[in-house]
C-alpha cells in the first residue's frame, strides 16, 4: 500500500483519483495519451439499455470558470458496451473499473446493472440518478428521496458489486436523498453531478444550447461541491466520492478533508487532457507541504 | 495529440477581422492538412479550436477571425507571448483521393486549411485549382500567397466587389476536376455538395468541448454511424454526410 492508497467500498485504489463519467469515454481511448493504469480507477461513459445519440448540437457552452454541457447520455447501449468497449478496455487497463449506469425507469436501471454485474472487470456500479440533460429519467430519480431509494433497492437486488449512487446537487436537501440511498442498501454515494444552468446568445436572442438547459461543471462549482460533500459525509456512514470542479492536487486534498474517500475529476479532463496524471504525480509533494503522511488519514479531516 | 507550449513569432491583421499568427513549437503531431489545434486562452475555460494553415518543422501558422472573446484576446497577443496548445487534432484531408486535377474550395474562415492542403498536393505533383470565396473585398486574404504556390487561384465575392461575383460554387460549376476538397460555412458546404460532380471531402465546424474525442459535445450523424467532428472529423467523405435541417 502506497501513501496515496484508499479503500473504496472494499477495494483498494492505488490513489483516490478517478476520471468522472462522461469525460473519459470507455477509457482505452485515453491510453494513447498516457498509461491509464496509473489512475485509481475511472468511471466509464454513462450507459443505458438502448443506444442513444443524445441531444442535438450545440451541446457545449462556455461559462466563467466552467462550462455547460447537454450531451444527453450519448452511448452505444449496454450490449455494445459489453461486447465491444469492455474487451478493448481489458487489453490496456488491468484494474477494476467503475461502471456508470443511467436509465429512464427502475426496470432499465435493474436490467443494465444486472448485465454489467456479470462483467469481471466491473468493480463498482455507479448509478447515475442525476443526469440533468435527459427528460423523464436521470435526475428525476435523484430529486425525490423515495424514487432514489426505490432505484437503490432494486439495483442492490441484482448485483453483488458495490453500488455507489451518484447524486444531483439540484435539490433542496441533498442529505435527505443520500440517507434514503444508504437506508436502501447503497454502498457509497458520489456527488455532485452538474448544476442545472443556462446561457443565452444575446445576439441571436436564443439559448446557446440546443437542449436549452445544460449542466454547469468546472471550478465554478467547486465550493458548492465541497459544501455538499461535507453535508453528505456528516449525514451518512458509507463512503463518499467527491467531485465537482477539482483541478489540482490541493483541491483533491480539500475534497477529501470534506469527507470524500476518493475523488472524481470531470470537466478538467476536457481542457487539460493530462490533468489526472499530473495531479497523481503532484500529490506526494503537496502532501509533504501539508505534513500528510498517508492520504487516507485526511478523509473527513475537516468534519 | 500533443500538449505543448508555442511561442508567437508573428500576429498580424490580414483583412477585416482576420488575423495571421505564426507560432514556434513542437509540430511533430501535425500530420495532415485539415487538422486543427486547440488553444488555451487566459480567462476562458474552454480551449479555442483553430485549423492549421501552414506547417514546417518548427512552426505552425493559423488564421483566425475575431468572432468572440477568445479570438479577440488572441488578436491582442504579442510577439514572444507563449500559448498552451493541443496539436494534431482531427483526421485531416486524405491526399490519396485527389486524382490528378483536384479543386480546393475555401469560404471565409475555411480558406486557411486549403493553403496547407495546396502545398501538400503540389508536393505530390498534382495540378491544383483553388477557389476562395468571401463576402466582400475587405474580407479577402491570402490570394497572393496561393498564387505564389503556383496554383491557379480564383477569388469570388458575394457582392462582386472583388474577383468574380458570386459563390465558390458558381466557379466550380464551370470547370472540370478529379476530386474536390471543401472547407467553409455550412451553407457553402451544402452548396458544394450539390454542385460537385465528383467525389469530395468536406470539413465541418462545430462548437466543441474538448477537441480530442472525450466529451461527445460535437457528435453528428453520418451514413457510417455517429461521428465526433473533433476526432473522426472534421473532414467527412461526401458519401457519408447526412444533412440535417
Amino acid at each position: 500500500m502506497g501513501r496515496l492508497s484508499v479503500n473504496l467500498c472494499g477495494t483498494e485504489l492505488d490513489n483516490p483519483v478517478i476520471p468522472a463519467s462522461g469525460t473519459f469515454g470507455y477509457g482505452y481511448e485515453f491510453n494513447e495519451y498516457y498509461d491509464i493504469n496509473m489512475l485509481g480507477t475511472f468511471s466509464f461513459k454513462g450507459t443505458t439499455r438502448e443506444a442513444r445519440f443524445g441531444n442535438e448540437t450545440p451541446r457545449i457552452a462556455e461559462a466563467a470558470s466552467g462550462m455547460l454541457n447537454a450531451v444527453g447520455l450519448q452511448n452505444p447501449g449496454v450490449e455494445k458496451v459489453i461486447s465491444r468497449e469492455l474487451p478493448k478496455l481489458k487489453e490496456c487497463f488491468h484494474k477494476p473499473v467503475m461502471a456508470n449506469v443511467s436509465g429512464f425507469s427502475v426496470d432499465e436501471y435493474v436490467e443494465v446493472c444486472s448485465m454489467l454485474d456479470s462483467e469481471d472487470q466491473v468493480g463498482w456500479l455507479e448509478v447515475n440518478i442525476s443526469c440533468p440533460n435527459v427528460h423523464g429519467g436521470g435526475m428525476s430519480f435523484g430529486t425525490d428521496a423515495r424514487a432514489a431509494a426505490e432505484v437503490t433497492a432494486a439495483v442492490k437486488r441484482v448485483t453483488t458489486k458495490p453500488v455507489i449512487m451518484k447524486l444531483t446537487p439540484n435539490v433542496t436537501d441533498i442529505t435527505e436523498i443520500a440517507k434514503a440511498c444508504e437506508a436502501s442498501g447503497a454502498d457509497g454515494i458520489s456527488l455532485i453531478n452538474t448544476v442545472l444552468a443556462m446561457r443565452i446568445d444575446i445576439g441571436k436572442r436564443k439559448p446557446l444550447l440546443a437542449n436549452v438547459t445544460g449542466g454547469l461543471s468546472g471550478p465554478a462549482i467547486f465550493p458548492l461541491a465541497v459544501r455538499m460533500v461535507y453535508q453528505v459525509a456528516r449525514a451518512v456512514d458509507i463512503p463518499v466520492v467527491g467531485m465537482g470542479g477539482i483541478t489540482s492536487a490541493e483541491d483533491v486534498i480539500e475534497m477529501m478533508m470534506a469527507g470524500a474517500t476518493a475523488v472524481e475529476i470531470g470537466a478538467a479532463n476536457l481542457t487539460e487532457p493530462y490533468i489526472c496524471r499530473n495531479i497523481i504525480e503532484e500529490l506526494p509533494d503537496v502532501m509533504d507541504r501539508y505534513h500528510i503522511a498517508e492520504i487516507k488519514d485526511i478523509i473527513g479531516g475537516a468534519l | 495529440m500533443n500538449q505543448s507550449t508555442f511561442k508567437i513569432l508573428e500576429n498580424r491583421n490580414l483583412a477585416e477581422k482576420v488575423f495571421f499568427m505564426r507560432l514556434e513549437g513542437d509540430t511533430s503531431t501535425v500530420t495532415a492538412p485539415g487538422q486543427f489545434v486547440n488553444i488555451r486562452i487566459d480567462g476562458l475555460y474552454l480551449r479555442r479550436p483553430i485549423s492549421v494553415c501552414d506547417k514546417d518543422e518548427k512552426t505552425i501558422a493559423i488564421i483566425y477571425k475575431t468572432v468572440g472573446k477568445g479570438t479577440l484576446a488572441m488578436s491582442l497577443m504579442q510577439e514572444g507571448d507563449e500559448l498552451d496548445i493541443l496539436t494534431g487534432l482531427g483526421n485531416g484531408y486524405d491526399l490519396s483521393k485527389a486524382g490528378e486535377r483536384p479543386v480546393l474550395l475555401g469560404g471565409g474562415a475555411g480558406v486557411p486549411p486549403m493553403f496547407f492542403l495546396t502545398k501538400e498536393l503540389i508536393k505530390l505533383g498534382k495540378e491544383v485549382t483553388v477557389i476562395l470565396g468571401f463576402n466582400t473585398e475587405s474580407e479577402v486574404f491570402f490570394e497572393e500567397e496561393f498564387n505564389q504556390l503556383g496554383t491557379e487561384t480564383i477569388v469570388t465575392t458575394v457582392d462582386g466587389s472583388y474577383g468574380r461575383k458570386g459563390f465558390v460554387t458558381d466557379a466550380l460549376a464551370d470547370m472540370g476536376y478529379s476530386f474536390y476538397y471543401a472547407c467553409g460555412p455550412e451553407p457553402m458546404l451544402r452548396s458544394v455538395y450539390k454542385t460537385g460532380t465528383t467525389d469530395g471531402q468536406l470539413s465541418f465546424e462545430r462548437r466543441m468541448g474538448c477537441g480530442f474525442g472525450a466529451c461527445m459535445g460535437c457528435t453528428c450523424k453520418t451514413i457510417t454511424g455517429y461521428k465526433r467532428i473533433c476526432k473522426e472529423g472534421p473532414v467527412m467523405n461526401r458519401e457519408e454526410i447526412i444533412w440535417e435541417d
